[in-house]
């Protein structure tokens, strides 16, 4: 099971800065990070990529994003 | 490196955007339009779409200047801000007061790209209150330094080296404020709201415009109908409505898009070490610099720059609490108003809260001048570095 990081409605550099910090704790394996502002999507997907992470698929639903990704 | 990005980004920007694409897509309906649609939103969160972006408003923003608008100060959101509430009458600093359009087109303009592009999301209720002392402080401590951090710059391209020290300070606040960050401090979650409540600041805006064309400015008069102007200093000198308005629309636009904002240029930083937000600033500051020599509106140095003081130590301290508060906030003065513009409501309560500091300061004194410091600016700002703090250290989540 993957671990989630449950950023929906969290400002500017939150959902950012949770998910750098679970990628930080697990150095590698599958992440799911959600959130819900089209700029926090983007904003996470620079900042995990940045970290060497892969973007395995990234979705809308209703306005919610789910962004997975995974390492090593 | 590049490459791979945009073309990851380029996958996930357009499936699925709402139920009507996914129903168009199954029907083999893609329209060209949408086909456009993608293409932009890769291009402005792309590296060269936030260059893009810097580099229109360095480019608009002395051109606004070379139109009429004050020294340096083609676009100061806080400056901006402050002339509206002096024109509205909430503080009667004679010499500041005009509804500024591009104010206005900021707020439409973002509305409108986030309407095209389906990016408008109704939310609020993370902590207003704090947004509205914390957007009060920060025009203080702007109106200290004389310029929110779109000026600074602005201010440092037309050679103003005065503005040096505010942006030393205002990185100095950002830098302060991600300590804060690292340690827990949020504001908490907003929650979906009613596209009405995202829509209150862009029909107040559309209010203000209403407002000046049934009380347009008359030559020489400081009052027409509801509305106060200016007959001299900063608040009289003004592009023409129609463009100031146009520039505004277009900047909101592509800014909304580009997510452009000073404050998280620095703080991604200082924070993340990633420099995509800062390379847009630095095309501002390149672009202004390059058009103002073109203008002729550059003049190095110190004494005597307009619409400024140099009291250096103040200069730094302003912006320090105005970097500070923005930083707690999540965003620039700008920012906060495109983000209010996609409907963020409580974007749009700190910009109530930028307006109602704008008249402290100028009812009480706060705002400094080309003679330097006001009486009580000094405390004010020294008020707000305790009102962050406090903020800072009672406003973490529990881990």
């Amino acid at each position: 099971m993957s671990k989630t990081v449950d950023a929906r409605g969290l400002s500017c550099p939150q959902p950012v800065l949770e998910a750098l910090n679970a990628i930080a704790a697990m150095s590698s394996g599958t992440l799911v990070v959600l959130v819900d502002t089209e700029a926090s999507k983007e904003n996470v997907c620079r900042a995990v990529e940045a970290k060497g992470w892969t973007l395995d698929s990234v979705s809308e639903d209703r306005g919610e994003y789910r962004i997975a990704i995974s390492k090593g | 490196m590049p490459n791979r990005r945009k073309s990851i980004c380029h996958c996930h920007a357009h499936p699925l955007q709402n139920q009507k694409d996914n129903l168009r897509a199954a029907r083999g309906q893609a329209t060209r339009a949408n086909r456009a649609r993608g293409t932009m939103k890769t291009f402005f969160s792309s590296r060269a779409g936030i260059i893009a972006v810097g580099v229109a408003i360095g480019v608009l923003a002395p051109l606004l200047q070379y139109w009429g608008n004050p020294g340096n100060m083609g676009i100061c959101v806080a400056c901006f801000e402050r002339d509206i509430t002096g024109a509205l009458g909430l503080h009667r600093a004679e010499v500041v007061q005009y509804i500024r359009p591009e104010i206005i087109g900021f707020v439409l303009g973002s509305l409108l790209a986030a309407l095209v592009f389906r990016d408008f999301r109704p939310r609020a209720g993370s902590a207003p209150v704090a947004r509205f002392v914390l957007g009060a402080f920060a025009m203080i401590g702007a109106l200290v330094f004389l310029g929110c951090p779109w000026r600074a710059i602005l201010r440092l391209a037309g050679g103003d080296l005065s503005a040096v020290f505010g942006i030393l300070g205002l990185v100095a606040g950002i830098f302060i404020g991600t300590i804060f960050f690292r340690k827990g401090y949020t504001l908490g979650r907003a929650q979906k709201t009613y596209p009405s409540v995202g829509l209150i600041l862009p029909l107040c805006m559309a209010g203000l415009l209403a407002m000046m064309l049934a009380s347009p400015q008359v030559q020489g008069e400081l009052k027409s109908g509801v509305l106060f102007y200016s007959v001299k200093g900063p608040g009289a000198m003004h592009a023409p409505l129609l463009i100031s308005l146009l520039v505004g629309l277009f900047v909101g636009f592509i800014a909304q898009r580009s997510r452009f904002c000073t404050m998280g240029a620095f703080r991604d930083v200082i924070l993340f070490k990633q420099s995509h937000l800062l390379l847009g600033v630095v095309a501002l500051l390149v672009a202004a610099s390059v058009v103002n020599a073109l203008l002729g509106q550059v003049k190095v140095g110190f004494e005597g720059q307009p619409v400024a003081h140099t009291q250096q130590v103040w200069n730094f301290a302003g912006m320090l609490l105005a970097g500070w508060s923005f930083a707690l906030a999540g965003g620039c003065p700008g920012r906060q108003l495109f983000l209010a513009g996609e409907g963020d409501g409580d974007a749009a309560v700190f910009v109530f809260g930028m307006i109602a500091g704008a008249a402290f300061a100028h009812n009480f004194g706060l705002a400094s001048s080309p003679a330097g410091v006001g009486p009580h600016g000094i405390l004010a700002v020294f008020i707000g570095l305790a009102v962050c703090l406090y903020f800072g250290l009672t406003m973490r989540a529990k881990s």
